[in-house]
């Protein structure tokens, strides 16, 4: 998890930030929108905007409505309240096949009856195209998707994978201002997933569409986004970029979600730009820095990353905070390993470590003292 | 373990000699050269001959292809459409209701339905012949249809619309270029099974037909009244023959395609 947060890629260089522009104006807007299924809230009083050339993601548990926000934007849902704009233009009442939206199914829903290549000229033939046109278009998705060998098979005549990609290859054809892809790789075994996601982002640059994924994999969200946008029960938790996500969540919802994190709850003592945080009795107070303003005596949630806590065997000199406390479990990830440190209240945190050493030479193990220790940047003071 | 013991062939000779015994004594007298039906005196075509030459029995096998044909084809339409309906409209109030009045004629008796179309045409004046017929078949086979159809909508990837309606079709467009020829096998069948039941339909047909135009059963059960003539067995046996013919091309073309079908997923995926 830790890697796919830092390690990814800037895809889109450094400075493609137009949500922190002003007079940057949005592809989307959802305004107010809010949709029930009878009694059922699906969407609850959402505004959001996505910009152009953005890969959007939606992540969120299964029910949390970001398929229910996906199909309002193909037009197969219709918002109980509030306005969808599409390029400023309210797409409420545009059936889904006079959308300049294109969806990517699940399902794939590639079409059993036709080759792969009609199934790509299939919108194109629906246009109108002129046929050298139709042509034309097939043979260059065909190459885009690496899919010119298979162009006269049937959809039950490849594998797993290539049909992922003549349904997103079908997707692209129209060149659609706006690409929804539903789940788009949960059928995908983990590593063609990896490959695909890179594919994607590729994909996504060339043509210069905005893409908007749903999904339920954080991992996936985090590789492909430029934001991600977390939602729970109808609601935007928070959408940032997936670094701000990860390292600056805004609640202990988001810090918990997305990949593994560490929570102490406490009482504040807020002191200048930091806070100390009273978690356990007797114990050395935790200090932490946070721009937020809690009052005293406030409950308050300390959450760190277990990376970023350091294990060690003797009591560090200089650190801002340390605790000490036995080893109960070792998880061994190949790469790294995560240690599962009881302190004396009885909290067990999580500490993860990279194995820059063969396993025989380990230093720690099972039973062992440790201490960790971390600084006052490490984690993030959450209100709730 | 031997899979045929003593008791597994004995049980097997029973059942299929109570299912076929009657089939074969029919067919066998039908090459028998004696007006005596139960009489064997030797071997002969000539009651398929003379069975050409019977202007009645001619006469009544044509009506009843046109009536199969075109009732079949109006059951087909109309039992698509209403499956196609009561299967996307999702749930309404009053559905049951719909679905169980498209199904309570499959379980009607023949002679109350016969009956009461009868008493509708007489109602509204129209003359007995082969519209009459061909309405009242129409009427009993649609359900058949609508059954068939619908069982296929229901397992029916309802993505592949949705993927229609997105990439520019209209609804209709979309059920006409996708919909339509991925439902085509049931829709085949339902056609198929609306066909043979108006062909071999006897009751409705004798209560709906008039002096103008008489189905081939109708013919065949009079004619044996009087005395069943070796002609009839001849005719059985063509019926037989077509009947039997039908059905194994249709399983071995569906088992064919289902084998081909599976080969190719197989290499598809040791291919990737």
């Amino acid at each position: 998890m830790a890697d796919s947060a830092e390690a990814r890629p800037m895809p889109h260089g450094g400075i493609f930030e137009p949500w922190n522009d002003p007079t940057a104006s949005p592809l989307i807007r959802f305004e107010n929108v809010t949709k029930r299924f009878g009694d059922f809230t699906a969407i609850d009083d959402l505004t959001i905007d996505i910009f152009e050339r953005e890969f959007y993601a939606l992540l969120g548990p299964s029910g949390c409505g970001k398929t229910t926000l996906m199909r309002m934007l193909a037009g197969f849902e219709t918002p109980t309240e509030g306005t969808i704009l599409l390029a400023g233009q309210d797409i409420s009442p545009i059936p889904p096949n006079k959308r300049a939206v294109n969806m990517m199914f699940q399902s794939y829903a590639l079409f059993p009856h036709l080759s792969v290549w009609e199934n790509i000229a299939f919108g194109l033939k629906r246009e109108g195209m002129a046929k050298s046109e139709i042509d034309a278009r097939v043979d260059e998705m065909l190459r885009l998707t690496r899919l010119e060998r298979f162009a006269k098979r049937k959809p039950h005549q490849i594998s797993g994978g290539q049909r992922q990609r003549v349904a997103l290859a079908r997707s692209l054809a129209k060149a659609p201002k706006l690409l929804l892809l539903d789940e788009p790789l949960g059928a995908l075994d983990k590593k063609l997933r990896q490959e695909t996601q890179f594919e994607l982002m590729d994909i996504q640059e060339k043509t210069g569409t905005t893409f908007v994924i749903v999904t339920h994999d954080q991992e996936e969200a985090m590789t492909v986004a430029s934001r991600v946008a977390v939602m729970d029960e109808g609601r935007i938790i928070q959408v940032a970029t997936p670094d701000a996500i990860y390292e600056d969540p805004s609640s202990v919802y988001v810090a918990d979600f997305i990949g593994d994190v560490n929570l102490i709850e406490g009482r504040a003592r807020p002191e200048g730009d930091a806070l100390l945080l009273d978690w356990a009795e007797g114990e050395r107070p935790l200090r932490c820095k946070t721009s937020k303003s809690f009052s005293a005596g406030q409950t308050c949630h300390l959450a760190i990353r277990p990376e970023k806590l350091t294990i060690s065997a003797e009591e560090p000199a200089e650190a801002d905070n340390r605790a000490r406390g036995r080893i109960l479990d070792i998880a061994y990830l190949g790469n790294i390993s995560t240690y599962h440190v009881e302190l004396p209240g009885g909290l067990v945190l999580k500490a993860q470590a990279a194995n820059t050493r063969r396993i025989a030479r380990r230093s720690f193990t099972w039973e062992d003292e440790v201490w960790l220790s971390w600084t006052e940047t490490a984690g993030v003071a959450l209100e709730r | 373990m031997r899979r045929f013991s003593w008791f597994n062939t004995t049980a097997l000779t029973l059942g299929f000699a109570f299912l076929y015994l009657p089939m074969i004594i029919l067919i066998v007298y039908s090459f028998n050269e004696s007006r005596l039906v139960t009489v064997w005196a030797g071997f002969s075509t000539k009651w398929y001959g003379e069975l050409l030459q019977n202007e009645l029995f001619l006469d009544a096998a044509w009506v009843t292809l046109q009536v199969a044909v075109v009732s079949s084809t109006f059951a087909t339409v109309l039992g698509t459409m209403a499956a196609y309906v009561l299967v996307r409209a999702g749930r309404f109030s009053g559905r049951t209701l719909f679905s169980g009045m498209i199904y309570a004629p499959l379980v009607m008796p023949e002679v109350i339905t016969g009956l009461s179309l009868l008493l509708l045409f007489i109602g509204i004046g129209l003359d007995r012949g082969v519209l009459t017929i061909i309405l009242a078949h129409t009427t009993f086979s649609m359900c058949y249809v609508s059954v068939v159809v619908s069982s296929r909508l229901v397992a029916f990837d309802r993505s592949l619309e949705e993927a229609a309606l997105d990439l520019g079709c209209t609804p209709w467009e979309a059920f006409r270029l996708v919909t339509l020829p991925i439902i085509a096998p049931a829709v085949i069948s339902g056609w198929l099974l609306a066909f043979t039941l108006s062909l071999d339909d006897l009751v409705i047909a004798s209560f709906t037909a008039g002096p103008a135009a008489t189905t081939l059963p109708i013919r065949i059960f009079s004619s044996v009244r009087l005395g069943v003539s070796p002609e009839i067995n001849a005719l059985s046996t063509i019926m037989i023959g077509i009947v039997t013919v039908g059905v194994i091309t249709a399983s071995l073309i569906s088992k064919n395609a289902a084998l081909r079908q599976r080969a190719e997923e197989q290499a598809a995926e040791r291919a990737a």
